[in-house]
């Protein structure tokens, strides 16, 4: 662990102007795409997809039917790729693990007390070190909000190193929740924060507090995390989750992405949408551009 | 921990990776390399236009005097479009005349509440056609049809609605004043906004009861007239706006005629200096809307993302054809660097061609003679020693395209930093202090604009009052409404368009 | 025996001080019945070059006092000239003027700038504004002053047309160059005098002697000087400050107006001066209802 004297200054992270943010983002939607640059498009969206289930009432029936989903998103549609992972609580890892084996379908696990993360190190740690052991491929962890609003930069900073750590091989995405943070300035500290504690990926939110992700928001930390790559040469993955619901807002993040980060973050490897109704929708739109007609959403199964 | 850092994990999903980590000495991005954007033109099959257009004279379109008809080109195809009528001496006086009619027997006299009437109906009817518009203007024009259909159109729909509410509330802009006309406004307008300006124009003009004859500029006619149909169309008192087409002898015959009481010019200062010998002596009033060679200043606490936005925003935006453009990019030392890294990297991101295509950010230069020009400052810049960078993006074979342009390591005394470009090409220079900013920023004989990019309240208020220009744009650039008066300080010429401070130039009590 | 009198050298007025032009030269003026009243100075073109950068030099400091310090300074040039009238009626009274006609204009002249005085911090809100543009941005507009005037002031009017012309000029934050009545310049010279006692800043109002014959095309032409109010009536000279004004698109006008007349004092002369600048920042939109980021 870094001692925490020699952190940087988060206070000193860059300044975000909202409403140059804003412009920008008006600019990435307003980019036209059509035909094959869509269809394309479309297909990498729905690779990139974390397949999430995330409730209270979550049973092993929900997992297994959501796998089943994962691995066959639509066989009527051939030529399809597969999400990128599915994303569930600790206690459903390894039935998750088990349905797609033999996949490249990943499993993430949320872990630290997800979503509020308020108890003790110990428990987000233990609770890290048994989702790994379910054999979660990658780790979905929420920083301590109340203790970055107070300014305890170095206790969350020291936090997300420790679940890095017990993380062992597991990717770790680091959750923002951007909704709580109020300001894009203390998104863009968080960014950071959690960048340089050694985050794999960073998401903006856990779904449950709105609003989730925005365009606005993922760009701040797009930009984040090209400020490390020009630092370092290290490249950090993205995870917008929450609130892209459509096929039409997935592209104009793909697009965003693009223009921020370039070629080598279109895969996912380094971006994933965290979403649960995304996947129909890009499906609709792939079918109708194979097909002709607008889709109904009845042709395509929910779960 | 920092062993653990990022990006070392291999997992190869769905075997879409590509490379993991990049390690050379400067960590690079790549653009537009895996994903292209599919061309998306906007469709043009909706416009109607004519062979050839005529003079718009006393609510008539008529065939001009000389006869004499002349091309206008799309700047990116250099296909010709139209003809366009060549105006003389005998076609200006027609004009002049018919507005001196119309001022004397019809606007002058009637209420403000019914020219308020008139002028929101044409703003109605810009709304109405504003795609026909917008094609239109990017045709002619060479611009992005983002551009023309996001900013062009719809501002200058807006500044109509803007100044006909002001037409019956003229007591209440000037105390202890009873605002009266001037008479007939002759006004000339450059080939950049070419609608945009045709609104600054007219519509201030006659919510202060002044009668107008508007020559556009000879590549960018069109859009003026489609605006003169609209104007015979809403049933506008005939006179009262004309319009007609030319050359430079056009404007200088509406500027010597004896009949016009005010002169608006936008345009270079060459020419608006040759507009104020010609008035001397006249009693006519005018105003001058000239070059500018604006400095954006970027401090090292400037949120810098947005700032290279802004940079990006202050010289490409239009393809720099803009008098207030940021064509002097004044960068503090210790974030010149990065902000230069920035700026090439997002010069990647700007598509540049089609005019016509929705994804286009940087369309055609809108005549050949402006490449020419442009084309040769860039050799002076070379030739002065500045570094020269380019976008690495390819210019179609036709029409007339200009690759976005850095010029790194420039001085105060290169001419590339003293004199007005009008296209896509910023002059970097760097600076250590505020004092030095303000100085360099300020040692120019235009003074139209600024940018000021700093987190710091205090800063901002120093720097923008300390900036001899008339708009400065603090954390953002080339911003333009309908209330916000716009115009320039010394050599940027006199008067403001905009807001309630643009009523002032067609008034007198 | 009757004491001999000590006759005053009319000098000229650059940065503060009072020199005699630099050129030595002068041009006689006389009173009524033909008695010589002065050798006034016949400054040259190098007295107008020394007179702009002096104002120049003074052009910042002088727009960035506190408007209220300005409205304060205008107001103890009126105080002074209240104590210095009777000098002034004489000297009024000298260049041809009746007794009542020069008391008239001197107090006139006090109060206008008593008038402009008060203007200095007003009209700033007057013809300011705050726009409302449709983006989120904060739009304000405020008028700065333009730099440097050059006055041509007044020829029937020594005093009163001097004063009523420079007054809204520092009012509004310019310095200026004067170029005093030629026929009636005594005036101009002894409000150099009170300007010196007065707190206002050397070079802030620069008064020259002289001809226009001499001196216009120069002030027309000077690439310093942002702007030039003529207030004489000679149609040529009209026509040729705006030709030679275009070489640096100088800001020239004409003021040619009846300055005994009380409508001649108002904040739209003062206006006339000013450039109008307008500033935009973006303003965030977050706590708003409804708002999200």
């Amino acid at each position: 662990m870094k001692n925490s004297n020699a952190l940087p200054d988060f206070r000193t992270s860059p300044v975000v102007d909202h409403v140059g943010i804003e412009e920008r983002v008006a600019r990435f939607t307003t980019r036209s795409i059509k035909k094959a640059s869509k269809v394309q498009a479309l297909k990498l969206a729905l690779n990139m997809i974390d397949l999430t289930t995330l409730e209270g009432k979550d049973t092993p029936g929900k997992v297994a039917q959501m796998c089943y989903k994962a691995l066959h998103l639509c066989d009527q549609l051939p030529g399809l790729p597969t999400v990128a992972a599915v994303c569930v609580y600790p206690t459903h890892v390894r039935q998750a693990k088990a349905a797609l084996s033999g996949s490249p379908i990943k499993v993430a696990s949320v872990a630290t007390a997800f979503p509020s993360g308020n108890t003790t190190r110990e428990i987000k740690l233990s609770d890290t070190r048994f989702a790994v052991s379910e054999g979660a491929d990658e780790v979905d962890m929420v920083i301590s909000r109340g203790e970055f609003l107070q300014g305890n930069y170095a206790f969350v900073h020291d936090e997300i190193a420790a679940v890095k750590e017990a993380c062992g091989s597991a990717r770790l995405k680091v959750i923002l929740e951007t909704g709580e943070l109020s300001t894009l300035d203390n998104v863009r500290r968080a960014s950071d924060i959690a960048i340089h504690a050694g985050a794999d990926f960073i998401k903006t939110s856990t779904g449950k507090i709105q609003p989730a992700a925005t365009m606005p928001v993922t760009l701040v930390m797009l930009q984040a995390i090209k400020d490390h790559y020009y630092k370092t040469g290290k490249m950090v993955g993205m995870k917008p989750a929450g609130g892209i619901s459509t096929a039409k807002l997935a592209v104009q993040y793909l697009v965003m992405l693009h223009e921020t980060l370039g070629d080598a973050w279109m895969t996912n490897q380094w971006f994933r949408f965290g979403a649960s109704s995304l996947a129909n929708d890009l499906l609709m739109q792939v079918a109708k551009e194979a097909r002709g007609p607008y889709q109904g959403k009845d042709y395509f199964s929910n779960d | 921990m920092a062993a653990a850092v990022a990006a070392t994990t291999s997992s190869d999903i769905n075997s879409m990776s590509t490379s993991s980590t990049k390690r050379s000495a400067v960590p690079s991005l790549s653009f537009f390399k895996d994903w292209t954007y599919v061309p998306a033109p906007e469709s043009s099959d909706h416009i109607h236009l004519k062979d050839q257009y005529g003079l718009f004279i006393n609510g008539e379109f008529v065939r001009p005097h000389s006869k004499r008809y002349f091309d206008t080109i799309n700047p990116a195809t250099e296909k010709k479009i139209a003809e366009i009528a060549d105006a003389d001496e005998k076609d200006v006086d027609a004009a002049v005349t018919a507005a001196a009619n119309a001022s004397a027997k019809i606007w002058k006299r009637m209420p403000g509440k019914e020219r308020s009437k008139y002028i929101y109906r044409i703003a109605r009817m810009i709304q109405e056609r504003a795609r026909e518009f917008a094609v239109i203007e990017t045709m002619d024009g060479g611009k992005p049809i983002r551009e023309s259909r996001d900013v062009d159109v719809p501002l200058a729909a807006n500044h109509f609605f803007y100044y006909a509410g002001w037409a019956d509330k003229l007591d209440y802009a000037f105390p202890n004043r009873r605002p009266q006309p001037l008479g007939v406004a002759g006004q000339i307008i450059p080939w950049n906004f070419p609608l945009l300006m045709a609104a600054w124009k007219i519509a201030p003009a006659l919510a202060c009861g002044n009668t107008v004859v508007l020559k556009p500029a000879e590549t960018t006619s069109l859009t003026a007239l489609k605006l003169a149909e609209i104007i015979q169309e809403s049933g506008l008192p005939a006179g009262v706006v004309n319009i007609v087409t030319g050359f430079g002898k056009t404007g200088a015959a509406i500027v010597n005629h004896p009949g016009v009481n005010k002169v608006a010019f936008t345009g270079s200062t060459d020419v608006g200096k040759i507009i104020q010998k010609a008035i001397a002596g006249t009693g006519k009033k005018a105003t001058l809307e000239l070059g500018g060679k604006a400095a954006n200043i970027v401090f090292d606490d400037a949120p810098i993302d947005q700032a290279v936005e802004g940079i990006v925003n202050g010289i490409f935006f239009n393809q720099g054809h803009v008098c207030c453009a940021g064509s002097r990019l004044l960068v503090q030392e210790g974030v010149a660097e990065i902000v230069i890294r920035k700026l090439k990297d997002r010069m990647e991101t700007l598509i540049v061609g089609d005019p016509m295509d929705k994804n286009t950010d940087i369309g055609a230069i809108n005549s050949k003679e402006q490449l020419k020009k442009i084309n040769e400052y860039i050799s002076i810049g070379v030739n002065e020693g500045a570094e020269l960078y380019q976008s690495s993006c390819t210019l179609p074979s036709k029409g007339f395209f200009c690759k976005p342009t850095l010029f790194l390591n420039t001085s105060q005394s290169h001419r590339l930093v003293q004199e007005e470009i009008f296209g896509p090409v910023l002059a970097v220079q760097t600076f250590r202090t505020v004092e030095e900013a303000i100085e360099k920023a300020n040692n120019i004989p235009y003074g139209l604009s600024a940018g000021i990019w700093t987190d710091k309240g205090s800063k901002i208020f120093n720097m923008t009052s300390k900036m001899r220009a008339g708009v400065v744009w603090a954390n953002t650039y080339n911003k333009f409404d309908p209330t916000s008066p716009f115009g320039g300080y010394k050599e940027s010429g006199y008067g403001r368009e905009g807001g309630l401070h643009g009523l002032l130039p067609y008034v007198q009590w | 025996m009757p004491r001999v009198e000590v006759l005053k050298t009319y000098k000229i007025a650059i940065g503060g001080q009072l020199p005699r032009t630099e050129s030595g030269r002068y041009y006689p003026l006389t009173g009524k019945n033909g008695t010589p009243l002065a050798n006034v100075s016949l400054s040259s073109r190098k007295d107008l070059r020394n007179a702009v950068v002096a104002a120049r030099s003074a052009c910042g400091g002088w727009s960035g006092r506190a408007a209220f310090n300005r409205g304060q300074i205008l107001y103890r040039i009126a105080e002074m000239m209240e104590g210095r009238k009777a000098q002034f009626i004489d000297e009024l009274m000298l260049q041809g003027s009746s007794r009542a006609a020069a008391e008239k204009e001197v107090t006139m002249s006090i109060d206008r700038l008593v008038y402009y005085s008060g203007w200095c911090d007003k009209y700033q809100q007057s013809f300011g504004t705050v726009n409302p543009v449709a983006s989120s941005h904060f739009n304000f507009s405020v008028p700065e002053p333009t730099g440097v005037v050059a006055i041509v002031a007044p020829e029937e009017s020594g005093l009163l047309g001097l004063v009523s012309v420079v007054a809204p000029c520092i009012a509004g934050g310019n310095t200026c160059v004067v170029l005093a009545s030629e026929q009636r310049p005594l005036s101009s010279i002894t409000f150099a005098e009170v300007l010196a006692t007065s707190d206002v800043p050397g070079g802030v109002v620069n008064i020259l002697t002289g001809t226009t014959k001499e001196l216009l095309s120069h002030f027309a032409s000077h690439m310093d000087v942002n702007a030039l109010v003529y207030c004489r009536h000679d149609a040529a000279e009209k026509m040729s400050i705006v030709q030679l004004g275009a070489g640096n698109v100088k800001r020239t006008m004409v003021w040619e107006k009846d300055w005994t007349k009380d409508e001649q004092e108002n904040p739209y002369l003062l206006l006339e001066l000013q450039e109008i600048k307008t500033t935009w920042h973006p303003i965030e939109n977050i706590g708003a209802s409804g708002a999200k980021y």
